[in-house]
Parts: structure tokens; sequence; C-alpha cells
């Protein structure tokens, strides 16, 4: 066992378990403020209500694809410089991924059933949306499947380099194939073109509040991954004596 | 009672969804985090 | 590697190699379309495109497991791997070999299900066209699906979930260029797009595939 396997898990438990408290209490501070400022906005004059929704839909979209993005570079990081957090912290982060993916589809869909009369529309956002869901399918899939952790990891890394080339491919294919009905980027930064601040600020906060949520979730689940690892290590020292 | 008009079933239909889907993602994490500390304790307290 | 590519066409196509299988499976999907959706030409003709392109997509998926399991089983595959060509040839001549034995036979018996499905004579050659320019992408991203999944139990299941999703790509821009075409329109740029995706991934999956292949050879 060489010098690194040991020492970063160590020093990352130390370091994350000290971070733990301070980022779930302002996980917990901003997702509510957010939420419940968001939640107290007036009514839009054109979407009444719904308008309501967007405090959740936005965050947990651009969440969806940030947590791919965020596996992207832990998986590079493991394959190239062979850090066991770094692969831990990409298998940690994919159900949180999948889940942000699964809540900006719901409350898309609950959204356009009023809005664009059907729960479904097979709007190149969503369809998108969609495909990246099954990309987190298949890689939570092959880290379960695959026996040998590092073989896991090597594979899912290889997988989530490939998948996040098609994911890109995927998006752009399908505005070929259909174009939508879904509006544009929600904080475009072109004047005139803005929100107006009264939800502007609300959604900031509760961007924030889905971020360092993540950001909570991650450390615990990595910190689980490392004691699981580090379990499955004792038991095999015991059956070697 | 804050005002939400004819979309109050979506409304609260959508924060209903994204909180079961949030509860349950933070519950797993939190039970699989207490268990793998719990295995790891009694691990270590024998060996 | 042209005895490998021998080899593996043998091997495919002697008794028990499942050569055929896959247009088999074709025509049956194709004839239990139109009992599911009803048998006007009306309603046919706009799926058509669509089920023919998912069709073949299913059919290459069937036999995708067999590209690396039967060498991994006996041992060869760890033969190649030493073997003085490097990995991401073999991975190359195992996916051409897919296609020829699976593909090339859709390809000649896709017309033939066209009309079976209603599809404009007009969108024929672009059928065959888009098909035989699409599916070298498809037998190239199975490769490396059955490279990652090589060597697990029920690898099957997952192949599928894995690979389906990459295909997504392709199945669009083909099923586009036959749909514009089958409605009089221009179906190059689809067509030069699917070209292109095929061209990108017969470059560079190979080589994920190979460092798939030799993670689960460790």
């Amino acid at each position: 066992m060489s010098i690194w396997e040991y020492a970063n898990p160590v020093k990352f438990m130390r370091v994350s378990g000290a971070m733990l408290p301070w980022t779930v209490a302002a996980a917990v501070l901003c997702c509510v403020a957010g939420v419940v400022w968001g939640f107290l906005t007036p009514l839009d004059y054109k979407q009444g209500a719904t308008v309501k929704i967007l405090f959740l839909h936005v965050p947990a979209a651009m969440m969806a694809i940030n947590i791919w993005v965020m596996m992207l570079v832990a998986s590079l990081i493991w394959l190239i410089r062979r850090h066991h957090v770094s692969a831990l912290a990409a298998k940690a982060a994919a159900p949180v991924g999948a889940v942000m993916t699964l809540i900006a589809l719901a409350t898309g869909a609950i959204w356009g059933q009023p809005m664009w009369g059907s729960w479904w529309e097979w709007d190149p956002r969503l369809t998108s949306f969609l495909i990246l869901f099954l990309f987190y399918v298949g890689y939570i899939a092959l880290w379960s499947a695959v026996e040998d952790p590092d073989s896991a990891a090597d594979l899912t890394g290889v997988l989530c380099l490939v998948g996040s080339v098609f994911a890109l491919l995927s998006r752009y294919a399908v505005l070929f194939w259909n174009q939508g009905l879904h509006q544009g980027a929600s904080l475009s930064v072109a004047p005139g073109e803005r929100m107006s601040a009264i939800y502007r600020y609300p959604l900031y906060l509760s961007m924030l509040g889905f971020f360092l949520l993540f950001l909570a979730l991650l450390l615990i689940r990595t910190r689980t991954e490392i004691r699981k690892r580090r379990l499955a290590a004792l038991i095999a020292r015991e059956m070697r004596t | 009672m804050i005002e939400l008009g004819k979309y109050a079933v979506t409304v609260w239909m959508a924060y209903g969804v994204s909180a079961i889907l949030l509860v349950g993602l933070i519950w797993h994490t939190v039970a699989a985090n207490a268990r793998a500390r719990r295995e790891l304790k009694k691990q270590e307290d024998h060996g | 590697m042209i005895a490998l590519l021998k080899r593996d066409l043998v091997l495919a196509t002697r008794a028990g190699g499942g050569f055929g299988l896959a247009v088999a499976f074709f025509l049956i999907l194709c004839s239990l379309v139109p009992f599911g959706v009803g048998p006007q030409s009306a309603t046919l003709r706009p799926v058509a495109p669509g089920i023919l392109w998912v069709g073949a997509l299913l059919s290459c998926l069937l036999s995708l497991d067999r590209i690396f399991a039967l060498d991994h089983e006996d041992g060869s595959l760890d033969l190649l791997a030493t073997a003085p060509i490097p990995l991401e040839g073999v991975v190359a001549i195992k996916a051409l070999a897919h296609w020829l034995t699976t593909a090339v036979p859709l390809i000649i018996a896709a017309p033939l299900f066209g009309v079976l499905l209603q599809l404009p004579a007009a969108a024929m050659p672009m059928l065959v066209a888009s098909l035989a320019i699409g599916t070298p992408a498809l037998s190239v991203l199975g490769a490396f699906g059955a490279a990652v999944t090589v060597g697990l139990r029920r690898g099957g299941l997952l192949l599928s979930l894995l690979v389906l999703p990459l295909y997504i790509p392709t199945l669009i821009f083909g099923t586009e260029a036959i749909r514009r075409s089958a409605e009089g329109g221009q179906a190059g740029v689809a067509l030069m797009l699917l070209a292109g995706i095929s061209a990108a991934v017969l470059a560079l999956v190979p080589f994920a595939a190979a460092a798939a292949l030799r993670i689960n050879l460790r």
C-alpha cells in the first residue's frame, strides 16, 4: 500500500468531518430561505402561480448538468492521478445527480400540464434530460455490477468519458430532430430578456441552496464510501490472518 | 394563506414530488452513512 | 488481423453461431408492428422509418454480447491481448466481424421490410444508404459496451442499458434522413451528420473499448 492510498482518505475524512456541520447548516438555511422566498413571490401575470415551480425546477436542472460535469472531472482525476477519493466522489455524486434530473423532469412535467396542455412533450430540453437520466442510470448500474472496486472505478470512468461526449452529441442531435416549446435559458445575460428582480434574487438563493445541498450530500456519501472501503479492507486483512 | 389561484394543485404537486424525492435521497444518504459507520466500528472493535 | 477476421466470421457462420438470427428477429419485429398499430398504410407509412431503425438497433443489440464473451470464456481473449497486434486493432476487427455478420444481412434485407411497412419507394435508396452509413457506428459502440461488460454475470441486460443511450444520435439522424427523403425533402444534411458520427465513432471509440478490455483483463 502506497502512502497516497492511505494518507489521502484519512486527510479527506478529517477535513470533510470538520466541514460537514457548516455545509449542512448552510445548505438547510439557503434551501429553505430560497424556496420559501420563491414561494412568497407575487403571481406572474402570464403563468400565475406556476411561476413558483421555477425555484425548484431551475436549480435542479442546473445541478443535474453540473453534477455530471463534476463526475467527469472526478473520473478524469481518478484515471490520470489514481486518487481513490476522486473515484469514490464520482460514485457518490451519481445518485444525487440522478435524483436532481428526476426532480427537474417531474417539476417540468407538472408545470407543463397546465401550460402546454400535456404532461410530456418531446421537446429538445425535456428529451435531453431524459437521455441524461438514462446515462445516470447506466453509470450507477455499472458501479453496482462490477465487483472489484478498482476495476469498477476504471470502467465507470471510461463510461463517464464516453457518456459525456454522447450526452452532448444527443443534445444537439435532439435539436436537429425537433424544435421545441421550451423557453430559453432562464438567466439570460442579454439585457431586456432578464426576468425581473423579484424572481431573480430568490432564484439565485435557491440555486445556491441546491448547490450546498449537493455538497453536503456529496461529503456524506463519499465518507460512506470510504468507510465501506475501509471495512472491506479490514475484513480482507482478517481473512488473510 | 398565500394566493395560488387556479394553479394551486399544480404548485403543491410540484413541491410535493420534489420534497418526496429529496427526502428519499437524504434519508438514503444518512441511513447508508450510519450503517457504514456502525459496521466499521464493530469491525474495528473486534480486530 | 486478417486471420482473426476470418476466424470470427467462420465462428459466427457455422452452426450455433447465431448467423441470420438478427435478420429473423428484424422480420418478426417488422411483422409485429402492424398488429400493434393497425394495418392501414396511412398509419404505417409515417412510423416506418423509425420502426426500421429501431428494429435495426435491437437486432444489432442481440448479438453484441457474443463479441467478446465467448473469447473471454475460453481464454483466447487473454491470448489476443498479449498478441503482437494492438488491442485497439482487435476491437476494430471484432466490430467489423460483428458488422459483417449482423448488419450487412440487415442492410440487404431492409428494403424488403420497408415494403412490409409501406415505406415509399422513393425512400428505399435512403433506407439502404442510411443503414449502410449508420450501422458501423452501432457495431463499434456495441463493441465498447461488450468490452465494458465482458466478464460480468448478467452482463447482457446491463449491456443494453449502457449501449442504447449511445445509439440515440445515430438513430435520430438515420430516421431523419429516411423521413426527409420519404417526404421528398433534402436528406443530405442528416446523412452527412450521420456519416460524421460514424466516422468519429470508428476513429475514437476503439480506444475506449480497448481501455475497457485492458481493465477487465487485468
